[in-house]
């Protein structure tokens, strides 16, 4: 399978560990992967602050540089830039050719766990990892883009890790893009109750799909000085990994889950 | 007085509301508690309906046909309130729906009014200007309104439990100076006090102002859903009823009616159907009760300035709260950081669109993490997150309300995510740019900062991030992921995996042709 990364313009800018992990994971996987390195970023932070015409240059510059690439699947760490991906056709309604190029993207993009889980259809990615965690379930991801299930079926395969339930894991982190930045005393005290639930589980590693979610979350409890390990389920998957412990989502029992 | 401006609940400014919302650590836990516990109720009363979903899609196709068919209903209604010997006025403006029931009020000499629990009537201040009647006596009968009127009129928090901010100590103290009550604090004996007091008022008086849940175009009758009974005693007992209804709020017939009200009481409170759901209308010969004279007000009031526009999906609201009730901005800032009588999602779209400019509520829209939330929740599928991203737009885009150095900030951030070369030239540089500021660990949040440091203060509108929390220092350029993807070798695939996967391969493309 010839798989384009989205690498994420987050990723590459403060995560190469995230980056890194998922290539690594989908290459032992058996997929070619591609960067093409014109790329940036979805779009999201200046079309979320509504600076909408000064984002079409940023969404035609992505959409041009993930079809430079001719493969079969986009792949991103990061639900909520994956799902601006596949908002990118709505959002460039006007223009019908860079409409039409970002339909043929969005139809063949997937968040990194939705494409292990529903289009590899691993179960069992031979990680291993000896910790407590407890899993942030992005917002965008979540609602948006739908998928709730395939992080949870991977963490739950993984030898050696014991997942809690994080309390409210319905409520945003206080991320929100610029909205963390324009509103520090709103984002404060969403982000402090989200801490406080994270360290009510007493897990010793925060697991999620969303890298900024992470960099937020992880951010306030550096400054607040809680401990606690921050990692991106793809560093998790690729964590001591076993393939003699690999299994794969059975096609006939679990209908509906592979894509 | 301006029209439009009764819709503020504080003269503060944005940062000041939020600062003393942040403060007011019990309408804080108060908000949290309410939530968490409407979560649990709402979505298993929704639960037991079963197909909530198609319900949704029911619910936003009758709103949405009733809105683009607004006039058309409203004149249906309208003829049959008239035939049913009702009288119905059109309100442009909150002045002129204000002017035409305190006229009313002189004109009929009424020295005595009640009023049920309706957010339009706080919409057009018309307790305020009757009021101002000489003589005149007025009395709010829903427990959670009776309680902020007798606290001087304080303002509501919430659309549907507009006391929520208020604990029972602090209705006690109210109680206790204003009415003379001298009992303990449990709200039963609060609830029966404040019963006492009410049920001499409703006795007393000749007229009664309600809102309105929906009103029913086919039959003009009024639809009215509450808990506590008290809205239909101001229906039965006095001679003079005025409805105040938001112009919007109609319903085709009575199986619509049946239908959104099931998705109301579930959404709102959590509830199969509220304790009283009734229709009314005039008292019609032979009955015993009901009021003689019965006045609607269609209050317009902004709404219009929604029809047609992007923003015509906020006319489908049915005032369930339910976005008030999920949402994790309302959670900390609760109804008085919003400053509008709208607050919550519903409210940061509304208020600005009532006033048709943005200059009370320009931070409404910014508020608001688009976590998404609201848009979930919806029983009509308002898209509410999409809805505050147009205001942002308008804001930004056609009347460049921004800060200017903000401004410029935004645009360069525009640029360098839109022009590959800039971006690369970036992230070559960033790491030595940031190195001046990037602080050294040892960090308690591992795994997070690729070269163990981290950055505590950033300049413009990236100081919000760092008054908060830290930053990760962004690694070298020959650390950075894109350095790593180009010299990685990928490692050999196993046979097995590599099988497994080429099947896979296969079975997609065969699913996809079928």
């Amino acid at each position: 399978m010839k798989v384009v990364i989205f690498s994420t313009c987050v990723v590459d800018m403060m995560f190469p560990n995230v980056g890194k992990a998922m290539v690594e994971v989908l290459e032992r996987f058996g997929c070619e992967t591609f960067m093409p390195m014109q790329q940036i970023c979805c779009g999201q932070p200046t079309y979320n602050s509504g600076y909408v015409k000064s984002t079409k240059h940023v969404m035609h510059n992505e959409v041009d540089a993930l079809l430079s690439v001719d493969a079969d699947y986009v792949v991103g760490p990061a639900g909520s830039c994956v799902n601006m991906l596949k908002e990118l056709p709505a959002h460039l309604k006007g223009e019908p050719a860079y409409q039409a190029k970002a339909q043929a993207i969005a139809d063949k993009t997937y968040e990194f766990s939705q494409f292990v889980y529903r289009v590899l259809g691993i179960e069992n990615a031979g990680a291993e990892l000896d910790a407590v965690a407890t899993y942030h379930r992005s917002c965008h991801m979540t609602r948006l883009l739908g998928e709730s299930t395939s992080p949870f079926a991977l963490l739950d395969h993984v030898k050696g890790l014991t997942m809690v339930p994080l309390p409210h894991i319905e409520n945003c982190c206080g991320f929100g893009g610029m909205f963390s930045m324009k509103e520090p005393e709103i984002s404060r005290q969403m982000v402090d109750e989200k801490v406080n639930d994270v360290i009510s589980t007493n897990a010793s590693v925060l697991i999620s799909c969303d890298p900024a979610c992470l960099m937020n979350i992880g951010g306030r409890c550096n400054r607040r000085g809680e401990s606690i390990t921050i990692m991106h389920l793809a560093e998790v998957l690729n964590h001591d990994v076993d393939i003699s412990r690999v299994t794969y989502v059975d096609a006939q029992e679990s209908k509906g889950v592979l894509i | 007085m301006k029209t439009g401006s009764m819709i503020r609940s504080s003269d503060h400014d944005f940062l000041t509301r939020v600062k003393e919302s942040e403060e007011d650590t019990f309408a804080q836990k108060a908000v949290a508690k309410a939530q968490d516990a409407q979560w649990i109720k709402r979505e298993g009363a929704r639960r037991e309906l079963g197909n909530w979903e198609d319900w949704r899609k029911l619910g936003e196709q009758i709103r949405q046909h009733t809105v683009r068919y607004l006039p058309d209903y409203l004149e249906e209604f309208s003829d049959n309130v008239e035939s049913n010997g009702g009288h119905v006025f059109f309100a442009q403006t909150d002045i002129e729906a204000r002017d035409f029931i305190t006229n009313l009020a002189r004109e009929k000499q009424v020295k005595h009014v009640v009023k049920s629990k309706s957010m339009v009537t706080t919409e057009i201040g018309i307790d305020e200007a009757l009021l101002e009647i000489p003589g005149m006596e007025l009395l709010e009968t829903d427990l959670a309104e009776f309680i902020l009127q007798q606290d001087d009129w304080d303002q509501p928090t919430h659309l549907v439990f507009p006391a929520l901010h208020k604990n029972r100590d602090q209705v006690r103290e109210v109680f206790m100076e204003k009415l003379g009550y001298e009992g303990d604090n449990d709200p039963q004996h609060l609830a029966r006090f404040a019963r006492k007091v009410m049920r001499k008022r409703f006795l007393e008086n000749e007229m009664s102002i309600t809102g309105c849940n929906f009103a029913v175009a086919d039959n003009g009758m009024i639809n009215l859903d509450t808990n506590e009974g008290n809205a239909d005693l101001c229906m039965a007992i006095p001679k003079i009823q005025v409805v105040c209804m938001g112009m919007e709020r109609i319903v085709p017939g009575m199986r619509e009616a049946e239908t959104i009200d099931n998705m109301l009481a579930r959404s709102a409170v959590g509830q199969k159907i509220t304790t009283y759901c009734t229709f009314t209308s005039r008292q019609v010969d032979g009955e015993s009760d009901g009021p003689e004279e019965f006045y609607v007000v269609i209050i317009d009031n902004g709404r219009s300035n929604a029809l047609g526009t992007d923003f015509e999906p906020i006319l489908q609201c049915i005032r369930c709260a339910s976005c008030l009730n999920v949402c994790p901005v309302y959670r900390h800032i609760g109804g008085h950081g919003y400053g509008s009588i709208y607050p919550g999602p519903v409210g940061s779209i509304l208020s600005p669109v009532l006033q048709g400019n943005y200059d009370d509520f320009a931070e409404l829209p910014y508020a608001c993490s688009l976590c998404t939330a609201c848009t979930s929740t919806c029983p009509v599928k308002i898209p509410l997150h999409k809805l505050l991203l147009k205001h942002r737009e308008i804001e930004m885009d056609d009347i460049h309300q921004s800060k200017l150095i903000d401004d410029v900030v935004m645009r360069v951030v525009g640029l360098g995510t839109g022009h590959s070369s800039l971006f690369r030239t970036a992230l070559g540089l960033d790491h030595l740019a940031m190195a001046p500021l990037a602080r050294k660990g040892p960090e308690a949040a591992k795994n997070l900062y690729s070269d163990d440091k981290h950055v505590e203060w950033m300049p413009f509108v990236f100081g919000g991030w760092t008054k908060v929390r830290d930053l990760p220092d962004p690694p070298a350029h020959s650390k950075n992921f894109r350095s790593w993807f180009k010299t990685h070798k990928p490692a050999d695939v196993d046979p097995k995996i590599a099988k497994h996967t080429a099947q896979r391969e296969q079975e997609i493309q065969a699913e996809r042709k079928a």
